[in-house]
């Protein structure tokens, strides 16, 4: 199964329900901090931080969001041509002692998501951390797991996932395309 | 990249990319825990011929941060002083598998010949040969101009601005490499100096001449003024002197407060350090809000850390 998997309307209830989950887990947005990885975890983080302020008063979207940049602890960066770093854009409370929630567009292998916490750990001291994607497809090359999931799609290695967000792309999609088997 | 040895051979992309790496690493270093995983398991060697406190420990520091190791290899009390060649010295770097070799050498093109001799396989930085070239420190100059002078700095070169480089042109590897850099960004540069302080075959060189810091302050609004270290072997006696005496030197091309009264509010005050006070520049002037002479030191090492990461962090070029 090739093509658009998931639309608009799909991404948008799927992200509702992530909100929603992520206040029931965790009791209110008292503590919650939303760090997206760039590219795409970025505006799914604001997206999900403005859902939260919809629901839970006083929380304010903009401050509890921030941006967090994994390059410089990719453990693949020798394989690869230079990587541009992004930037990294904390909460001004920062996040020591926070329910930081990571956020990222597809869930693979998990090596960036094992990156993004050696890199959580070098900015602060959370009370948690918990993990919300918008797809995941599978193929873990390490032991981890997402706390929030929008859609589960199961993939073949050689295919890939495409995540189109209107911030950056234009248009609001999720694309599998196929590789040879 | 495979080295970094001038600014000539930058393009205005490869230029921007590395400011706009420092930034991010700048913004690394104001956090509690300023160490980056980064560039672990590689190894950097500072190869010091000359004597350069400075330079050497903000390379040091640049690359502990990045989580690489350090060698320092420093001329003097080393095998090079019982007559080494610089090929014999890489071939032994090569054997330790140095993956980088900061090279700061009293010869103009040293860092050149390391880097194609052919006897490393690792990247050479410049970090200062002769009176050629010294593009770490170029960088961070156009990094501090641009933190200060343009608005949302990210991407952008230093397009319109006009930047005036004061003292001994003729033997500043900063300047040099300042020149190439600042044109390639986009920015005006005047230099300013007595015509014995100038080199020869300066005509293709993109820039106007003044001599007299007055001259110059009289011509189109200054946005940077960087005052140059006058070497002081350089300054006065017999035949060889390039200028009658530091008092003349001072009243001509000095910085004071009067001089700084004249420049635009927003203008910035800059020096490669170390300084001569009360010689180039005076307390008045390098001690005011303007300076941003210590913050070049800070800048320095995100810099530093910038290029080190574009040479080594990629996969191997071979």
């Amino acid at each position: 199964m090739t093509g658009t998997i998931l639309g608009a309307p799909d991404i948008d209830r799927a992200l509702t329900r992530i909100a929603h989950e992520i206040l029931e887990r965790n009791g209110g947005a008292a503590n919650i901090v939303l760090l997206g990885i760039p590219t795409r975890g970025l505006p799914l983080a604001e997206r999900l931080a403005a859902k939260i302020a919809t629901v839970e008063r006083g929380f304010d979207a903009h401050e509890r969001c921030g941006a967090l940049d994994i390059t410089m602890y990719r453990d693949d960066l020798h394989r690869q041509p230079t990587r541009t770093i992004g930037p990294t854009t904390l909460p001004s409370q920062g996040i020591d002692d926070a329910v930081v929630i990571l956020v990222d567009d597809v869930f693979h292998t998990g090596r960036t998501i094992r990156a993004a916490l050696d890199a959580v750990k070098d900015v602060g001291r959370p009370q948690s951390v918990q993990l919300a994607v918008l797809v995941d497809r599978g193929h873990r090359e390490l032991p981890i797991r997402a706390d929030f999931v929008g859609k589960n799609i199961p993939t073949a290695r050689s295919e890939r996932v495409d995540v189109h967000l209107t911030e950056i792309d234009g248009d609001d999609a999720v694309i599998l395309t196929g590789g040879e088997r | 990249m495979k080295h970094l040895l001038g600014t000539q051979d930058l393009s205005r992309e490869e230029a921007v990319l590395i400011l706009d790496t420092a930034t991010q690493m700048a913004a690394t270093q104001e956090r509690e825990i300023r160490k980056l995983p980064t560039l672990r398991g590689k190894t950097v060697v500072n190869l010091f011929f000359e004597d350069s406190t400075r330079t050497r420990i903000s390379f040091e520091a640049a690359a502990k941060r990045l989580s690489a190791d350090v060698i320092n290899f420093s001329a003097k009390g080393s095998s090079v002083s019982k007559g080494e060649s610089l090929k014999d010295t890489a071939l032994t770097l090569q054997a330790m598998g140095a993956d980088a070799v900061v090279i700061r050498h009293w010869a103009s093109g040293a860092a050149d010949q390391l880097a194609h001799g052919g006897w490393l396989h690792g990247s050479v930085v410049n970090a200062g040969d002769g009176t050629h070239q010294h593009p770490t420190q170029a960088l961070l100059d156009a990094y501090t101009m641009r933190r200060h002078l343009v608005d949302g700095s990210d991407g952008k070169g230093l397009d319109g601005l006009h930047i005036a480089i004061v003292g001994d042109i003729l033997h500043s590897r900063v300047a040099r490499s300042n020149v190439h850099l600042l044109t390639t960004l986009g920015a005006k540069v005047t230099l300013v100096a007595p015509p014995t302080l100038l080199p020869v075959g300066m005509g293709p060189w993109p820039v106007t001449v003044a001599h007299g810091l007055d001259a110059a302050l009289d011509g189109p609004e200054i946005d940077a003024v960087m005052m140059l270290r006058v070497q002081r072997e350089r300054m006065t006696g017999g035949g060889t002197a390039f200028f009658p005496s530091p008092q003349e030197y001072t009243r001509l091309f000095g910085l004071d407060g009067q001089r700084m009264a004249r420049l635009p509010e927003h203008a910035i005050i800059m020096h490669p350090g170390p300084m001569n006070r009360g010689l180039e520049i005076s307390a008045e002037a390098a001690d005011s809000p303007r300076s941003v002479i210590v913050e070049q030191v800070a800048n320095g090492v995100a810099v530093r850390m910038a290029a080190l990461y574009l040479l080594l962090a990629g996969e191997e070029h071979m």
